[in-house]
C-alpha cells in the first residue's frame, strides 16, 4: 500500500496541490452538501439517510482544505487523525493513501465518518470558522474515503502483522474494545474479544440505528479486524461465564475492559413502570439488535401511535426517528431545557424535524397515567424555564409553577442517560470503582489491577464513539509498553 | 455449540433439556439463570438452570411451552443446538446454615430452579422441607430429585389427584404452624409467590422469591425486567432474580408480564 506517499506536508505532491489554487480561490468554494434521502421516503424506510459525497463533491470539498501548516482540526480530533494528510490524498483520488492515513489512528473510519460529532471536534477548529465561513466537511470526507476504499476493496489483502506469540483479551466489542483490538493486532498480539450479546459491535449494533449506521458498514470493519488477527467470542460475559482466574489460566498478558455504560436511567416519577414506558435501550435493542418489527423476528415491540421520547441526546433522536419508521402518527421529543442546550448533534435534530418529529422543549414529565390494564395513556408535562447555569455550564431548567399539561401518549421512551454497567466491576475482586460506578484508572488507563486496563464509557460514564476509540488506542499503547518492559 | 444431548418430557408441554455449555456448567451457582435464543430470528428469553454437570460440561433446563419462543425450544431434539446461550446471569442464592427449618416451595415448573437451591440448603446442613404444588398429578415435576435432598416433601394439587388437595399456601402454613421455620424460598407463578409472601408476612418469616420477568439482554442494559421492590426500582437480571418477597410489588409485576400479550395490545 502507498502509505507514506504524499503524507508529509512537505512532500512535492502536497506542495503542488497548495500552489495550484490561491487561498482566496479555495475559500470562495462553497461547502458541499451531502445528498440525503427525501424526508417523506425516510419516514417509511430504514435505509441510510445520508447518501455520501459523490466523487466530484469529494474532490471539490477536499480542494477547499488549505492544508494549514499548523492544522487546528488535528488538535480537535480525539485520536489526532492526520486530517490534511487524508484530505489531500482524497483530492488526488489516492484512496489507498487516504484510507491508510485514517487507519493509522482510527480502527473504524467508516463508523467515525458517520457518527462523530465533527461540528464540535475537528470541524470546530477549522481555519474557515475564523473567516466566518463554513468549515471543511471533514466528517463527510472521512466517510467518503472509507466507503470508497471499501468499494474498491482497498486494504483487504494487507497481511496481518507478524505474531509476537503473546495474547490479550478484550471484554466488550464496542468502539473502545474494537479500537484496542485493532491496535494490539497490528502490534502482533493475538487478540480475543469477548462479547456478552450474540452479535459483535456493542452500541454500534444494538444502539445506533440502521438509518444512521448500516450494519453492513460495521460488519465490514469487523471483517478487517478478523483478517488482522482478532478473534471474536459471543455469548461470553466476563466475570460470569469466565472469571478473572479463568482469564489468567488462559495465559493472557493483559485484559482490556470496554464493557460500556449499559444501565438505563429512569427518572423515578410515578407511572414509570406502566406498560408502554420503556428505556431507549430497550426500544432500540429490540429493533436494532433483535430485528423486532421485521419479518422473521420473534421479538415483539410496542408500536405506539402517539410516542413521547424523553431527552435531548442522540439516543433520544435515534429513538424518535425509529418510532417514526415504526409507523407512529405523532412523535414528540420532550426535553427539559431549550433546543440550544440539546446534547444531540445538530444534524440529528434537523433530520428528526424533517421527518416530522415534534419538539416540546422546556418541558419535563412529572407523571405518567395508565388505563385499567396498566398501559400508559398520557403524560403530565411540567413547563420549565431556564434559570442560572449549573455545574455543566448549561442554564438549569426550573419548573414554572402551576404550568402542567396533560398530553396523550400510548408509548413513552425514556432516554435520559445511562450508568456504567456494574456486571464486570462487581465480578472481579480488586477492581475499584468511583462513586458513580465507573472504573478507577490511572493516566495510562490502567485499573487498580495491574493486568487490567479500561476505556470508553465504563471509565467515562457516557461519552462518544470516538472518545471510546481514543481510549482503546491509548490503552493499547500503554499495555503494550507494560508487557514489553516486563519481558 | 450448546448442543442438546438429552431430552425428556415431564408432560406434553414441559420438557427437560440437557445442553452442552461447559463454561456455564462450571460457573453457575444455585439461583443463576441463562438467556437462550433459538434460530436466527430468535428472541432472547431467560431460563433458570435446574442442574449442572461440570464433568459432562452440561446444564439442565426445564422449559414449559407457553409462547412462541418456548414452543420453538421445546420442539428441538437431541443433537439440535440452541443458537445462543449466555450466563450464568443474576446473583446466586444466599445460602447458609439457618437457625431453623428452610421451607422450599415450588409451583409448576418453578420446581426446576428450586431444585439447586434445595440441594444447596441441604448441603449447608439445614433441615429442608419442600412443598411442591401443581394443578394436578401430571404437572408435579422432579419429585424424586427433590425427595433426595429434602428431609420431608409435602405435595399439594389443586384437584387432589396427588398428595393433598389444596393450594401451596396450605402446605406451607402447615409447616409454619408445627415447627420453627427460619426462611421460606418460593418459586413459581407470580400469583403463587404473591400469596406465599402474604402468608409468611403474617408469620413474620423471611421469604425469598425468584422472579422470571420479561428480559431482552439479561445484563442490565434494557430495563424491561424492572420491578418495584420496597418502593425502589430494581432490575431482575442484575439485582435479582431473588428478592425479599415481602417487598416485591407482585401486582405491578403481574401487570408488566402482560406487556406483550395479544390481542389487547399492538405488539408486532
Amino acid at each position: 500500500m502507498t502509505i507514506e506517499n504524499n503524507s508529509g506536508r512537505d512532500s512535492a505532491v502536497r506542495e503542488k496541490l497548495r500552489k495550484a489554487l490561491s487561498a482566496k480561490e479555495r475559500t470562495a468554494i462553497p461547502r458541499q452538501t451531502m445528498p440525503t434521502l427525501d424526508a417523506d421516503y425516510r419516514r417509511h424506510s430504514n435505509e441510510e439517510v445520508n447518501c455520501g459525497f459523490t466523487a466530484d463533491q469529494a474532490q471539490i470539498e477536499a480542494t477547499r482544505c488549505l492544508d494549514c501548516p499548523d492544522p487546528g482540526c488535528v488538535k480537535g480530533c480525539p485520536v489526532a487523525i492526520d486530517i490534511p494528510g487524508f484530505i489531500k490524498a482524497v483530492q488526488t483520488d489516492d484512496i489507498a493513501g487516504a484510507y491508510a492515513t485514517l487507519r493509522r489512528t482510527s480502527a473504524l473510519p467508516a463508523v467515525c465518518g458517520r457518527v462523530c460529532p465533527q461540528e464540535r471536534q475537528c470541524e470546530s477548529k477549522c481555519i474557515y470558522n475564523k473567516m466566518k465561513k463554513e468549515p471543511v466537511a471533514i466528517g463527510n470526507l472521512e466517510r467518503y474515503a472509507a466507503d470508497t476504499a471499501r468499494g474498491r476493496h482497498i486494504g483487504e489483502n494487507t497481511p496481518a502483522a507478524p505474531r509476537n506469540g503473546l495474547k490479550v483479551a478484550v471484554i466488550g466489542s464496542g468502539p473502545s474494545g474494537l479500537s484496542f483490538a485493532g491496535d494490539m493486532a497490528a502490534r502482533g498480539y493475538d487478540v480475543d474479544v469477548y462479547e456478552a450479546l450474540h452479535q459483535i459491535g456493542g452500541v454500534l449494533k444494538y444502539g445506533i440505528p440502521e438509518f444512521r449506521l448500516p450494519n453492513s458498514v460495521v460488519d465490514y470493519e469487523l471483517e478487517g479486524l478478523r483478517r488482522a488477527g482478532v478473534h471474536f467470542h459471543t455469548d461470553t460475559i466476563a466475570g460470569k461465564t469466565l472469571g478473572y482466574d479463568d482469564f489468567l489460566d488462559m495465559g493472557y498478558s493483559g485484559i482490556f475492559v470496554g464493557s460500556g455504560a449499559g444501565l438505563p436511567r429512569f427518572m423515578g416519577i410515578p407511572g414509570e413502570n406502566l406498560i408502554g414506558v420503556m428505556s431507549s435501550n430497550e426500544y432500540l435493542t429490540r429493533i436494532n439488535l433483535m430485528g423486532a418489527g421485521r419479518p422473521g423476528s420473534d421479538t415483539p415491540v410496542l408500536k405506539g401511535r402517539s410516542v413521547a421520547v424523553i431527552g435531548g441526546g442522540n439516543t433520544a433522536m435515534d429513538s424518535a426517528r425509529t418510532a417514526v419508521r415504526m409507523g407512529a402518527e405523532r412523535v414528540v421529543i420532550v426535553y427539559r431545557r431549550s433546543e440550544n442546550e440539546m446534547p444531540a448533534r445538530a444534524e440529528e435534530v434537523r433530520h428528526a424535524r424533517e421527518e416530522g418529529v415534534e419538539f416540546r422543549t422546556l418541558c419535563n414529565p412529572v407523571e405518567y397515567i395508565g388505563d385499567e390494564n396498566g398501559r400508559v395513556v398520557s403524560a403530565r408535562l411540567q413547563r420549565m424555564e431556564l434559570g442560572e447555569p449549573d455545574a455543566s455550564g448549561r442554564r438549569s431548567p426550573v419548573p414554572v409553577e402551576g404550568a402542567v399539561d396533560t398530553v396523550e401518549f400510548d408509548q413513552v421512551i425514556v432516554s435520559v442517560g445511562v450508568s456504567p454497567n456494574p456486571l464486570v466491576p462487581s465480578s472481579i475482586d480488586g477492581l475499584e470503582t468511583e462513586r458513580r460506578g465507573t472504573l478507577v484508572v490511572d493516566e495510562n488507563l490502567r485499573t487498580t489491577l495491574p493486568l487490567i486496563f479500561a476505556g470508553g464509557d465504563i471509565v467515562r460514564g457516557g461519552a462518544t464513539v470516538i472518545l471510546a476509540m481514543g481510549d482503546g488506542r491509548k490503552a493499547a499503547a500503554a499495555m503494550a509498553a507494560q508487557i514489553e518492559s516486563g519481558r | 455449540m450448546f448442543k442438546i444431548v438429552e431430552k425428556t418430557y415431564f408432560s406434553p408441554k414441559v420438557v427437560r433439556l440437557v445442553v452442552e455449555a461447559p463454561e456455564v456448567a462450571k460457573a453457575r451457582r444455585a439461583g443463576h439463570f441463562v438467556i437462550v435464543r433459538t434460530g436466527e430470528g430468535g428472541e432472547r428469553i431467560p431460563l433458570t438452570i435446574a442442574d449442572a454437570d461440570i464433568d459432562a460440561g452440561t446444564i439442565t433446563l426445564v422449559v414449559q411451552a407457553v409462547g412462541l419462543s418456548t414452543e420453538k425450544i421445546c420442539a428441538l431434539n437431541v443433537d439440535d443446538s440452541l443458537t445462543d446461550l449466555v450466563g450464568p446471569l443474576g446473583r446466586a442464592t444466599d445460602v447458609g446454615l439457618r437457625d431453623g427449618t428452610v421451607v422450599c416451595c415450588g409451583g409448576g415448573v418453578g420446581v426446576a430452579p428450586l431444585l439447586p437451591i434445595i440441594k444447596a440448603f441441604k448441603d449447608a446442613g439445614n433441615r429442608v422441607v419442600s412443598v411442591l404444588a401443581a394443578r394436578n398429578r401430571d404437572l408435579i415435576i422432579l419429585e424424586d430429585e427433590v425427595r433426595e435432598y429434602s428431609d420431608e416433601v409435602v405435595i399439594m394439587t389443586d384437584d387432589g389427584s396427588y398428595g393433598r388437595k389444596g393450594l401451596v399456601t396450605a402446605g406451607v402454613e402447615e409447616v409454619l404452624n408445627r415447627e420453627h421455620v427460619a426462611e421460606v424460598v418460593a418459586i413459581g407463578p407470580p400469583v403463587m409467590m404473591k400469596f406465599v409472601a402474604l402468608l409468611t408476612k403474617k408469620y413474620d418469616v423471611p421469604t425469598v422469591c425468584s422472579l422470571n420477568t420479561i428480559m431482552v439482554d439479561g445484563t442490565g442494559m434494557c430495563g424491561a425486567c424492572r420491578v418495584n421492590v420496597g418502593g425502589k426500582m430494581r432490575f431482575v437480571c442484575v439485582d435479582g432474580p431473588e428478592f425479599d418477597a415481602h417487598q416485591v410489588d407482585f401486582d405491578e409485576m403481574i401487570m408488566r408480564m402482560r406487556a406483550y400479550d395479544a390481542p389487547k395490545n399492538n405488539a408486532k
